[in-house]
């Protein structure tokens, strides 16, 4: 019963939120709203186990992509109200397209559920969940194994990213003296310094 | 009880609010960031749903990597909304050739 319960309570959040984004005026209250579906969604995961993903869930979307799109969206000085300009336009194509969607997924769930497919029950596959070990721990076990290339790969893909963000928005900045270490490195004391016999009763020439 | 069928309905409505709003905000390229985020997670409530459903940790492992890859797009696409902004001074995408090589 409190699974039922919590289910709905979650369920009903998370959509009523993700309307919320997508519908609100101000984008900082759709990155508040974004942020309680990310928050629901982690919840739907725990109710059926998979609290790693969870846990990820809140760290990484709520944490880092939710903070990363406040700063942008308070950073950045627009005017929101010239964006909302077409939306009342676009609200009939917008509206056919989602009732749309959701009729050929409510449909293919139903047959799904109607028993109508049968591709065969699954086979003891080789991740297969165990009782005893918990669900972050099997994780573990497997993303080190037998995922290892892949959850380098899934570390490339981030270096990358971050590097290409700094590229990106990275602005050299003028007025500024910075270092060059190979000219630094490769300067000898011959190029720079001199001895002179320098006559008594004259300057010094520089 | 609680069967894969309530997790796809939810999963399936959310993504669905996703392109919803990817189609509503056409202008304002924060908000289609956003609804993207909402389709990932959609996605990823999918795959967890039935990893758990089948018994196999498999999908969930997939599921931390669509993250990865949500997450760097989120800070690639804002990246580049915020040189896009730099350089006219607003964030209506409805004329975004000046981007063309």
């Amino acid at each position: 019963m409190i699974q039922l319960i919590s289910f709905y309570i979650f369920a009903s959040i998370v959509i009523a939120a993700a309307a919320m984004v997508i519908f609100a005026r101000n984008p900082v209250h759709s990155v508040l709203w974004l942020i309680v579906a990310f928050f629901n969604a982690a919840g739907l995961m725990v109710l059926i186990g998979a609290e790693f993903i969870a846990m990820l869930l809140v760290i990484v979307y709520v944490g880092a992509v939710a903070v990363l799109f406040l700063f942008v969206v308070m950073m950045l000085d627009i005017d929101f109200a010239e964006l909302r300009a077409g939306f009342v336009k676009n609200v009939p194509l917008g509206i056919l397209l989602a009732v749309v969607l959701v009729a050929e997924l409510v449909l293919g769930i139903g047959a799904y559920q109607a028993g109508a497919v049968k591709l065969g029950t699954p086979g003891a596959g080789e991740a297969t969940v165990s009782a005893t070990v918990p669900n972050i721990e099997a994780i573990g076990g497997l993303l080190y194994s037998k995922y290892v290339f892949l959850f380098e790969t899934a570390g490339l893909i981030l270096l990358v990213a971050m590097v290409g963000a700094i590229v990106l928005t990275h602005r050299r900045s003028h007025g500024t003296r910075g270092q060059n270490i190979s000219s630094q490195v490769q300067r000898r004391p011959e190029d720079a310094t001199r001895n002179v016999n320098q006559p008594v009763g004259q300057g010094i020439e520089l | 009880m609680i069967g894969i069928e309530h997790y796809l309905v939810v999963s399936s409505i959310l993504f669905v609010m996703g392109v919803l709003g990817i189609f509503l905000n056409r202008k304002n390229v924060i908000i289609i960031l956003m609804a993207i985020e909402l389709i990932l997670l959609a996605v990823n409530i999918n795959l967890v749903a039935f990893s758990v459903f089948l018994g196999d940790l498999t999908g969930q492992i997939f599921a931390m990597f669509v993250l990865t890859v949500a997450a760097g797009e989120a800070a690639i696409g804002l990246a580049i909304l915020v040189i896009y902004f730099r350089g006219r001074g607003t964030i209506a995408v409805d004329d975004v050739n000046r981007m063309k090589g």
